[in-house]
């Protein structure tokens, strides 16, 4: 028996021991997200302000490839209504095969690619960046913190410390979270670099993480509904484990009669 | 089967008779499905079916993964996002395929250890672990190559480097690699074969585990204590085994159960962890990642693989002695591909007539050093080769090859085996009376 938890305690480490990040890098200060744990959800007022925050800065020069603007309607999303979602959509132009020219875009294009060509799209950025690593390549921060990909941006848009240099013609400002500690991104936010209609609070904390968010729900959009798919499978799983339980006990227990008490 | 004598099916109704004529199609089942098995199976013993279910979800969610996924370098990044955002349900299947390889990995592992420690892999069962083995490496072809699939950052490096190891075979490395990527480097060519092949190889697999089962069959499962199922008699074996259906699949079911809740956890609530954030970035031919890193199954032969770098003694006298032509790379090569073909000749390495490590007091102290050992090479596998982890690794591996090398043999000469109990009836009897020792067999049957 004793082999047997062992055994069963090996292969759950196996589990475990996934995810393993490499090369230690730094871990970034964590943030009590509305997303967290089984239990969390995305909280849709600071979805639509961190849309407004990417809207007003980070579009300028970063896009979102992969992300329908329909979805931007989506109950489990920001969850604007259908006028809104067709009002935003016409701010971007795409470019129309059918027509040879460009046209306002509809809720059913997808958001525009970056406008710079060395700025990422950032549509999966916060699942392809972890924040979480360690200790000793064991992942076992990442298993209570999870990987950390919207604290990592988080604390990147913090992490600036003022100081820039030339390198190559280009200019590189020193962040203290990137890999290398020189970024070629200029800092973007500076903390009341817009205004919230719900009257959020609006310093360089608050609006990293509002846009921060609104990245994870972009990478991740159905969170929701994969957390919800999985509590319903574990409760009914779980149930099903006792009923196989308690009748395999029955089934057994005749012939394990025999031999008991002798 | 098994030689066991047991209860064969009668057709009894005419149409039966005539379709047994003609098909014995149901007696073949019903033989397969009613199996003498013995009744001291442990809980180590669910991972069999584990896997079938493993194989049956990969297949299935597989194939509709692939109604929405394009094979082609511009467009198969996309497609799995368009899986993840506009395909119905698209994103749990998607999840519970790419953490379906790793649960079927952690179900194999299972099963191989337990075969090792209870001696599954000897005479006369063989066959079926050389099959077991083949299976084994057919699943790691096949993890790998959907692994390329997404055409993330991960995925293009990670076949960059893999498949590298074949350009390190003197003389025909180069040709072969090319040969394998159907160019120069990995490009659109790779990525639709790799396509077509990790569509093809799990119906090879399929194929295989029937023959893997069938083979068992044959010579009748181990159980716990190795002791052979009493064949004399009916009566006999009727006390060492049960019925596979219904005693062992609802057992079976059981614990299935259990797993996939386990899984669905995994799935729901974390189905990221054991994947690596670079392959949500698109490949890139231009940037290399700061780290490559493969699953996490296959990190214990990765770390064997990097274990032999040009410095180690045994490594530098190799290539002098033949000239430079098996370098470190070569070398390292034939260790991971050695690692695994020691573990497929277990069987004539063990030199014990004692099959299950249960009566081998030293055996078992060398088997859990082996799956320490097994961990702590997974671990260095994914840390940067340099400090202390490339000496761990060589201390790993060497220890990983002296076992099956060294240790499995001397073992049966020089350990003095304990006591076996007569029978399996006696040892399931002396699990239930909770006494260590085997008891005999009930003196009475109590009133039904």
């Amino acid at each position: 028996m004793l082999k047997t938890l062992a055994v069963s305690a090996v292969a759950a480490f196996a589990l475990a021991t996934g995810a393993f990040a490499a090369g230690e890098a730094k871990n970034v200060p964590n943030v009590d997200f509305s997303f967290d744990g089984p239990f969390g959800s995305f909280d849709q007022n600071q979805l639509q302000r961190g849309l407004q925050v990417y809207t007003e800065i980070c579009a300028a020069c970063h896009g979102l490839q992969y992300v329908p603007l329909r979805t931007l309607g989506d109950a489990n999303g920001p969850d604007l209504p259908n006028d809104q979602v067709r009002a935003y959509a016409e701010f971007y132009e795409v470019y129309d095969e059918g027509i040879d020219d460009f046209r306002p875009a509809t809720p059913n294009d997808h958001f525009p690619q970056s406008n710079l060509e060395n700025a990422p799209d950032l549509s999966l950025m916060a699942k392809a960046r972890a924040g979480f690593h360690g200790p000793y390549g064991l992942g076992i921060n990442q298993l209570f913190n999870g990987i950390g990909g919207p604290e990592y941006i988080v604390a990147l848009l913090n992490g600036y410390t003022g100081e820039e240099k030339e390198e190559a013609g280009a200019i590189l400002y020193e962040n203290t979270y990137y890999p290398g500690g020189w970024i070629a991104m200029a800092p973007p936010l500076y903390g009341d670099d817009t205004e919230f209609a719900d009257g959020a609070p609006t310093d360089l904390q608050s609006i990293s993480e509002d846009v921060s968010a609104f990245l994870m729900w972009t990478a991740e959009p159905k969170m929701m509904a994969r957390k919800q798919a999985g509590f319903v499978g574990v409760i009914f799983l779980t149930i099903l484990s006792v009923l196989l339980y308690l009748t395999n006990k029955r089934l057994w227990a005749p012939d394990k009669a025999r031999y008991k008490n002798k | 089967m098994g030689g066991i004598p047991h209860d064969h099916y009668e057709p009894k109704a005419a149409w039966e008779k005539g379709l047994a004529k003609r098909l014995p199609i149901v007696g073949l089942m019903y033989d397969t499905l009613m199996i003498p098995t013995p009744k001291n199976l442990n809980w180590m013993w669910i991972w069999g079916i584990v896997l079938t279910f493993c194989l049956a979800l990969q297949i299935i969610t597989g194939i509709v993964l692939v109604m929405h996924y394009t094979p082609h370098v511009d467009l198969a990044f996309a497609s799995v996002e368009h899986i993840m955002r506009n395909v119905n349900g698209g994103a749990m299947l998607r999840y519970i395929h790419m953490n379906g390889a790793s649960l079927f990995f952690v179900a194999v592992y299972a099963h191989i250890f337990r075969g090792l420690y209870y001696g599954s892999y000897k005479a006369p069962r063989e066959v079926t672990w050389i099959i077991g083995m083949i299976i084994y490496l057919l699943m790691m072809a096949t993890a790998f190559m959907g692994y390329v699939l997404p055409w993330g950052q991960m995925s293009f490096w990670g076949a960059t480097v893999i498949t590298g190891l074949f350009g390190a075979i003197p003389f025909v490395g180069e040709t072969l690699q090319t040969w394998l990527l159907g160019g120069p480097a990995v490009d659109n060519a790779t990525l639709t074969r790799f396509f077509s092949l990790h569509y093809l190889l799990p119906f090879v697999i399929a194929g295989l585990v029937i023959v893997h089962i069938w083979a068992f069959h044959t010579t009748g499962n181990n159980n716990p204590t190795g002791v052979e199922v009493r064949r004399t008699s009916k009566e006999e074996a009727e006390k060492d085994t049960l019925p596979f259906w219904p005693y062992f699949v609802i057992k079976d079911l059981f614990a299935l159960a259990i797993i996939i809740a386990v899984f669905f956890a995994i799935v729901g609530f974390m189905p990221n962890y054991l994947g690596h954030p670079d392959n949500y970035v698109e490949a890139n031919a231009l940037v290399t990642p700061s780290h490559i890193v493969p699953e996490w199954y296959f990190l214990p032969f990765y770390a064997i693989l990097r274990a032999f770098t040009p410095d180690v003694w045994v490594v530098a006298a190799t290539t002098w002695i033949t000239g430079g032509i098996i370098d470190a790379a070569f070398f390292g090569v034939l260790a991971m591909f050695g690692a695994i073909a020691v573990m497929a000749l277990a069987p004539w390495l063990d030199t014990s007539s004692v099959r299950s490590g249960r009566y081998r007091p030293m055996f078992k102290w060398w088997f859990w050093l082996l799956v320490v050992d097994f961990f702590i090479l997974m671990w260095v596998g994914a840390r940067p080769a340099e400090g202390i982890y490339p000496m761990i690794s060589l201390i790993g591996t060497t220890y990983w090859f002296a076992y099956f090398l060294v240790i499995l043999p001397l073992l049966g000469v020089i350990e003095k085996p304990l006591a076996q109990p007569a029978t399996i009836e006696e040892d399931f009897a002396a699990s239930l009376s909770g006494k260590a020792g085997g008891t005999t067999a009930p003196s009475a049957q109590p009133a039904e």
